[in-house]
């Protein structure tokens, strides 16, 4: 009988410890499917950011460094630029990437650093215990803006993969979600997009993943799941920001 | 070469093969040179776009094997101290420049030696050491950039090169002898991916039950190994001087002359030169703490090193004090004349022991 589903090599024989209802055991996951799938388990080095997927070198059964918080793309341009044969990648979350890690991260893209960086959004400070990040959305409730986000004196939710796909030197943006099955598809097509243009040095790209909190949000895991398709998606459009080799997708298999 | 350029060469020499640094005065040659010759020599240059970049630049690097190096002034290194926290805290190896000017805040562009205890009392966050090398010429700018990757390595930890806006951006003339590599242990802890080993991981966070007490004490030990092994200073006059001046970079520079000259007029005085300021000389200033001789810790600060004199004297002899901060630089008579009235001074009818 043909196995046709198992666990990727890329994930270490133990189970996850994220809260019930969390998207990043399925995006671990993914990458690790993504890693298998491309044979570059041993060529890999990925990033910890400082946050819930801090213990990222529990779970994956690659090399892994931990970065200081936001710094990342940094850590990330240093090992790349030590060693390009390598494929490099940063995880990171909204807090990591999105505030503290923000010079980080445009710098970066706008070196064109041949790196993968997938960045998840879920709205919140997840390992903090639920404070509001750049991304919360307006009016949502968090530990630091308990009556709702006041856009008057707290802002606006930044939408960084906007701001990215304007940088000259960004090669792919796009945004996903693994809240359907059809989502974790395409987040799946995403990251192993990203790798691909790694692997074929064009250059930087970035998936920014919706990702359900429940715990932090306050929903039980199926409300955290309607109110990311219904409020998030709408602050945070899903798609394609910027696809600078679109249609020159010529996937070199020896590349490899 | 100006000083800046010969740590910069010195670097390369030793096999610095990666880069990232941010303008900042006075060190600016170090990027500026970095930036051709590093290309030439195979390796990486970035201009980061900040300091904490550039020292996570060199964690990356770093991590992956490459003797990497950054360089900055005072104020850029109260940016890094992040970064250099975490290399000590994930073992690893790197070298840090501070061409040291004037403070607090943005301070001016003139060297200065205020950044002693930022240095040598850790700097950051959390129970670390870097082993500090303080050079006084640019013979010392070349020897101790070489020595600072060896140690690094040895070590796996980081190594800062003190130094300051005058050596930094002075010219004379040295001897560029050739690097010799030492014996070195294999790096077998890269993160350059598992293939034929199974996954690493360089991290500095541990959650678990007294493991970073662990982690801790491991690190302490190595601390302790360092301050058996890795000191270094030098004495002038030392045997019989009556005054013996202690200072570092700059101002023993600036001392030696003033007690070179004393001596020819007869004055029994001396100067003890910390080489590394951690490891500091302890046990070797101590052995010269004496009833009938007095000590004079000469800085370009309002008095840092003066206190770990004062630890390793503990009472036994007469410590005094001159410094000048806010990056102003002591001529040699200035010097002379402060050691001179240090020979007359009584600390006990004074309120200080500062003779300002």
């Amino acid at each position: 009988m043909k196995k046709i589903f198992k666990r990727p090599i890329s994930l270490k024989q133990v189970p996850f410890r994220f809260c019930p209802g969390c998207g990043h055991s399925l995006i671990h996951r993914l990458i690790a499917e993504c890693i298998d799938n491309l044979g570059i388990r041993e060529r890999v080095v990925g990033i910890a950011p400082v946050g819930c997927a801090v213990f990222a070198y529990d779970y994956f059964n690659f090399d892994i460094l931990e970065a200081p918080h936001g710094r990342p793309p940094a850590t990330a341009t240093g090992l790349k630029r030590a060693m390009p044969d390598r494929i490099i990648f940063t995880y990171q979350g909204d807090g990591d990437l999105a505030a503290i890690g923000t010079a980080e991260i445009i710098h970066a893209a706008n070196r064109g650093e041949n790196i993968s960086v997938f960045f998840v959004n879920n709205a919140t400070y997840g390992m903090t215990g639920g404070q509001m990040a750049p991304t919360t959305l307006p009016g949502q409730k968090t530990t630091t803006t308990p009556s709702g986000r006041n856009t008057k004196t707290a802002g606006f939710p930044l939408r960084v993969s906007e701001l990215l796909s304007t940088i000259e030197g960004a090669s792919y943006i796009v945004r996903t979600s693994v809240d359907s099955y059809k989502n974790l598809i395409n987040t799946k097509r995403a990251i192993e997009k990203s790798f691909r243009y790694q692997i074929e040095e064009r250059g930087f790209s970035l998936v920014e993943i919706l990702s359900p909190c429940p715990v932090d949000w306050g929903f039980t895991p199926k409300d955290s799941i309607i109110w990311l398709r219904k409020e998030m998606m709408s602050v945070y459009p899903l798609g394609t920001l910027k696809d600078k080799f679109k249609g020159k997708n010529k996937w070199k298999k020896e590349l490899l | 070469m100006k000083g800046n350029e010969v740590i910069a060469e010195a670097a390369i020499q030793a096999g610095c093969r990666f880069y990232a640094g941010y303008p900042i005065t006075p060190q600016n040659e170090i990027p500026e040179y970095m930036s051709w010759r590093m290309p030439e020599a195979g390796g990486v240059f970035i201009q980061a776009e900040s300091e904490l970049a550039a020292i996570n630049m060199v964690y990356g690097a770093a991590a992956a094997g490459t003797r990497a190096m950054t360089s900055s002034s005072s104020p850029g290194i109260s940016l890094k101290t992040e970064g250099i926290s975490y290399l000590a805290g994930a073992e690893l190896p790197a070298v840090i420049v501070n061409v040291q000017r004037g403070g607090p805040g943005l301070g001016n562009i003139s060297g200065s030696q205020a950044d002693y205890f930022q240095a040598v009392k850790g700097g950051g966050h959390g129970d670390y050491k870097l082993l500090v090398y303080a050079p006084f010429n640019l013979q010392e700018m070349w020897d101790l950039t070489m020595l600072a990757f060896d140690k690094a390595d040895e070590y796996r930890n980081p190594v800062m090169i003190l130094t300051d806006g005058v050596i930094g951006q002075m010219i004379e003339p040295l001897y560029p002898t050739p690097y010799v590599r030492p014996e070195l242990p294999e790096k077998d802890w890269i993160l350059d991916g598992c293939k034929n080993r199974e996954p690493r991981m360089i991290k500095s966070l541990y959650m678990g039950e007294g493991e970073l007490e662990m982690r801790n004490l491991i690190l302490q030990r190595k601390y302790e190994k360092m301050r058996e092994k890795e000191v270094k200073f030098v004495g002038y006059h030392v045997e019989d001087s009556e005054v013996l001046v202690v200072a570092f970079g700059i101002a023993a520079r600036i001392a030696l002359s003033s007690v070179r000259r004393l001596r020819r007029d007869g004055f029994k005085v001396g100067l003890f030169r910390p080489v590394t300021l951690f490891p500091f000389p302890e046990k070797e200033l101590s052995m010269l703490a004496e009833e009938n001789r007095r000590f004079i810790t000469i800085e370009m600060n309002a008095g840092q090193m003066v206190e770990d004199v004062k630890l390793a004297i503990n009472g036994k002899s007469k410590v005094l004090f001159y410094g000048r901060p806010g990056g102003s630089i002591f001529t040699p008579e200035e010097v002379q004349e402060k050691i001179q009235q240090s020979l007359n001074y009584q600390p006990h009818l004074a309120k200080t022991n500062l003779i300002l």
